[in-house]
């Protein structure tokens, strides 16, 4: 059999075209891999394989008609915190064991009026509150690099399964890095939109205020290509934004020329992992090469980022999580005395550890008497940071940074020290309280062959400036190309005959 | 020694939408439970709100009509605390941008004209209906999510009539504007008191308690009652008030504790980022301000201008927004048939009958409406919409008796059977041949008859007991069965009593 599964979307859509596999294929290929691959990998909390099939032959059947739409007949994984109706939507949390969803986000809708097959729910953080994905309820994903390491997180299920073409592509969600960060670790790439340039309509709500969904994929015009169909105004989300979307495919070109990319010396500092810099550097390196003109900017808030971006956070977690207390779905402990015994014990059970916390801190920074102290001030400092990045939009186009200060780590090597994974998103929040977008490319390997990710900034609803300066640079190098090693010896596709692709 | 009481509301009220507050599901009342959800009023995770236009545009109608100064820049924010009938245990208020600051309600207690300010008026949304049924509970979310204006006023009430003349007085502005149906039994109207007393003339007020969630106008006065005197009766015996929430228990007649300040939420309240700030321009305030409708006291006004009613008349009739109404609608018809009618117009005598409903015209519709209408539709215990006789008819009816095609008793009674059973008035008549006699061999004849049967009475009348009169013109009346002209028969009777006597 084909291996399918490595293609792209854009890849996909060529070869369905032309007749060379079908959905049924390209799908049961999918499912294959993943019964091979996922004991040692984790990447996925369900995979609907009945449903999914389905779908794949409807979108061939249709395609026999003649019928054609972007996405027909192409498997895209979605992170466990989207509505897809009919399947479940756990959030990787114990108190939404069971639940399935009466509905489709408006992103799921999109991607299916094109056609697309929803294959599976990955793994994530709890309620996406964490990096590392280790705060799952259910399970842990391991590093398709190197399975003893994190693949990031949130969205680390989604990461490791598109690294390890477990997926053709697949929806992730950032808050403060949680596309960027597995993107990087895993050696994918990720894409936080704009604040308000895809509908958070069906998105269960972490902070609203930060909150995007993003396509996280093989190489960059699969980037463009989903973010394109997920974009623009939704009349049920109030905070997405009525620009229009542009044809983000037209903005990929091969050169730099007259594109100013910026460097924010706060984030080149004592910390960051050399091999890290290094990656980062020789990728601006090529940047300069393809006709860039690099210029150093400032960020002096940077500092403050992470300190106001988990008050904010949390404090909107502390409310939107405050829904799930057993009495219309998801878990209710069973013989509550009253209301309050049902809530409490609820979620004592439902919560995990990081989520308990986060709701704890939030419920802290928006008490009376300590509100104006933290929450007020960290609503400030969110200002400072927006004008910091305006400003250094003012002298260049785009920025380039890390993603993180290091490449993915050891599994349980930060989980028992918040604040110091808290501190790895430094270079990734101050997008989020900006409202900016931010595409993570992979940009080189550490010497422990971990994948790095360079980040692109850009203004708000400026995404083809990132998608230039990303594919330009994807398509000059052979980083996105690279495949994860533990992949190989799992794979025991010896059982047919052709390898075409 | 002698107290006074201090008393604020908020007055909770529903918006007549057709839709909820952050969601298309419908409004309707008495649907069967949980008919009326989706995924955003249920608080399922990953639905989102959306504001619902014309609720803002009521709310911003309610303050310009009670005088309050629109906010340009408003916002929403959550109120969070844990309860069933909270699908996101949050409710989405506004906490210090409410769409109206200020304003006014004029009302009128113990025959003492006032005007009580207002804090504020602000937006958010209702919550469920929790049902207890023996050891279990259940929740209907139908109204979950229902648009609800928040009226508080400043603690400036200083009585329980007071209190209930504030509701009176908002509901009338509120049906006046068509702000809510302000249906009570519906649970349109809700409201919280804040209650406190002090000994007369010290300053600084009392410690208040409060009366959450009564919803009826009696309720408040009589919750308040009781309240007060609880309160001067604690002070009385030394002791002190407890700040608190107070529940009204209807069946008993008392307020009972529900929780103390001790206990009291701290409900973290922060700016929704689900939702946009609402900006309204000045150029769309003033765009609703000129569809502003007309308030009960200006109506008065002019219906005393138009129509020449006594101000007595024009108060009672635009206290209630149908009646006006309805008391336009037939001086409109009224006066369409004049021209008709005027053919068969006898010159009006206001000798016989009721007095009050030989008048004509605007008055005498009026009359009516204040006497027989009012009377009529207490006893049945329904609205003024509800009966059968449109103003059409009464305006027919008025025609009728000012023609003396009925008399005026006879008047009453096709009111009372249009009332009941509706249609045209001059066909009824009519169909039930009650059309007034006037012919006078006719009435003679009855008058002499009367006299034949009844010679006491003729020889009472000529010894100078004028009451005999009476006796004999209602003699004729009876024999004519009512259909007789009243002031010709006695007129008649006058004559042929003393032209025989001479």
């Amino acid at each position: 059999m084909s291996e399918w599964n490595q293609l792209t979307v854009h890849q996909c859509r060529e070869l369905l075209e032309r007749g060379t596999c079908s959905s049924r294929q390209l799908v049961e290929n999918l499912i294959e891999v993943i019964h091979a691959l996922e004991p040692n990998l984790g990447a996925y909390l369900s995979v609907d394989e009945e449903q999914a099939l389905r779908q794949a032959d409807a979108a061939d059947a249709l395609r026999r008609q003649g019928k054609t739409a972007r996405l027909l007949g192409i498997p895209i994984a979605v992170k466990d915190v989207i509505n897809v109706a009919g399947q479940p939507c756990t959030c990787a949390s114990r108190i939404l064991e069971g639940y399935r969803s009466p509905y489709d986000a408006t992103a799921i809708a999109r991607l299916r009026a094109e056609g697309a097959v929803f294959l599976g729910r990955t793994n994530m953080d709890e309620f996406a509150m964490g990096s590392t994905t280790e705060n799952s309820a259910f399970h842990i994903t391991r590093n398709p690099w190197n399975r003893e390491c994190v693949p990031g997180g949130s969205s680390g299920g989604s990461g490791a399964a598109v690294a390890a073409d477990e997926a053709i592509a697949a929806l992730g969600t950032d808050t403060g890095g949680s596309v960027r960060l597995p993107a990087s670790f895993c050696g994918c790439v990720g894409l936080k939109p704009s604040y308000g340039r895809v509908s958070r309509y069906g998105l269960t709500a972490f902070a609203s205020s930060l909150d995007q969904i993003g396509p996280m994929t093989k190489d960059v015009r699969d980037a463009a290509i989903l973010l394109g169909i997920m974009a623009g105004h939704d009349s049920r989300d109030s905070t997405s934004v009525a620009a229009p979307v542009p044809d983000y495919q037209a903005a990929l070109q091969r050169d730099l020329s007259g594109m100013k990319l910026g460097l924010p010396r706060e984030y080149f500092i004592q910390g960051l992992d050399p091999d890290v810099e290094a990656g980062v550097q020789e990728a601006i390196r090529q940047c300069e090469r393809l006709g860039a003109r690099i210029v150093d900017v400032s960020l002096p808030m940077t500092p403050h980022a992470v300190a106001a971006y988990y008050i904010i956070a949390s404090a909107e977690a502390s409310a939107n999580l405050a829904r799930f207390d057993g009495v219309r779905y998801g878990l209710r402990v069973k013989d509550a005395v009253d209301p309050m015994d049902m809530y409490q014990r609820t979620r004592a059970m439902g919560f995990g550890p990081e989520v308990k916390r986060r709701i704890i801190l939030g419920t802290y920074v928006l008490s009376s008497g300590y509100h104006d102290a933290y929450y007020l001030n960290a609503q400030k400092v969110r200002t400072l940071i927006r004008r910091d990045l305006e400003q250094a939009f003012q002298a260049c186009d785009v920025l380039l940074t890390p993603v993180a200060p290091t490449a993915a780590y050891r599994i349980g090597e930060k989980s028992q020290n918040p604040l110091q994974m808290y501190l790895g998103d430094i270079f990734a929040v101050p997008a989020s309280l900006a409202g900016m977008c931010a595409l993570s490319v992979p940009c080189g390997f550490t010497s422990h062959r971990l994948p790095i990710g360079l980040q692109v900034i850009g203004p708000a609803f400026c995404e083809e400036r990132i998608l230039r300066a990303g594919y330009a640079y994807e398509q000059t190098t052979a980083w996105h190309r690279q495949k994860p090693p533990v992949m190989a010896p799992e794979l025991h596709l010896t059982d047919k005959n052709d390898n075409e692709l | 020694m002698n107290y006074s009481a201090t008393i604020g509301l908020e007055v909770h009220v529903q918006l007549a939408t057709r839709t909820k507050m952050f969601c298309a599901c419908n409004t309707d009342f008495g649907s069967p439970p949980n008919t009326h959800v989706c995924p955003v009023c249920l608080g399922y995770p990953g639905a989102l709100p959306v504001i619902n236009e014309e609720a803002v545009r009521l709310t911003v109608m309610t303050g310009l009509m009670l005088g309050s100064e629109i906010n340009p820049f408003s916002k929403f924010d959550r109120k969070n605390y844990f309860y069933p009938d909270m699908p996101k245990n949050y409710q989405i208020s506004q906490y210090d941008r409410p769409l109206c600051i200020g304003g006014a309600v004029a009302i009128e207690a113990n025959g003492v004209a006032k005007t009580i300010p207002l804090t504020r008026i602000h937006l958010e949304e209702d919550v469920a209906k929790n049902m207890h049924v023996r050891n279990a509970s259940s929740i209907d979310f139908n109204r979950a999510g229902h648009p609800l204006m928040e009226v508080v006023t400043e603690p400036e009430l200083d009585s329980s009539e007071e209190a209930f003349a504030f509701l009176q007085a908002l509901k009338q502005i509120l049906l006046y504007g068509g702000i809510s149906p302000c249906n009570l039994e519906e649970g349109n109207l809700r409201c919280d008191v804040n209650c406190s007393v002090r000994p007369a003339g010290q300053p600084a007020l009392g410690v208040k308690t409060e009366i959450k969630n009564l919803n009826t106008f009696k309720g408040v006065f009589q919750s308040l009652q009781y309240e007060i005197k609880r309160q001067i009766a604690v002070l009385e015996s030394g002791g002190t008030i407890v700040q608190e929430t107070r529940r009204w228990e209807t069946e008993t007649g008392i307020t009972e504790s529900m929780r103390s300040k001790e206990a009291a939420h701290d409900y973290r309240y922060f700016p929704d980022p689900d939702l946009m700030p609402v900006v309204l321009s000045s150029e769309q305030i003033e765009c609703w301000k000129a569809l502003l409708p007309e308030l009960p006291r200006q109506r008065c006004d002019r219906l005393v201008r138009q129509y020449s009613i006594p101000p007595y008349d024009a108060r009672v009739l635009s206290a209630d927004k149908a009646m006006a109404d309805y008391f336009e609608e037939a001086c409109r018809y009224y006066a369409s048939s004049q021209a008709t009618r005027s053919a068969h117009a006898v010159a009006p005598s206001a000798a016989a009958g009721d007095e009050k409903l030989a008048k004509t015209g605007p008055k005498a519709i009026s009359n009516w409406l204040m006497t027989e209408m009012l009377r009529l539709l207490s006893e049945k215990g329904i609205d003024i919409d509800q009966a059968a006789i449109r103003p059409k008819a009464l305006a027919e009816l008025v025609r009728l008796a000012e023609a003396q095609v009925v008399n005026s008793n006879t008047a009453k009674d096709v009111f009372a059977a249009l009332f009941e059973q509706g249609g045209d008035p001059e066909l009824w008549v009519k169909q039930k041949g009650l059309v007034q006699v006037s012919d006078a061999g006719a009435i003679e004849a009855m008058v002499e008859k009367a006299m034949a049967d009844h010679p006491g009475s003729v020889a009472d009348f000529r010894a100078g007991k004028s009451a005999a009169l009476q006796f004999l013109v209602g003699q004729v009346m009876r024999a004519s069965k009512g259909k007789a002209h009243p002031q010709r028969v006695q007129e008649l009777l006058k004559k042929k009593l003393t032209t025989t006597a001479n």
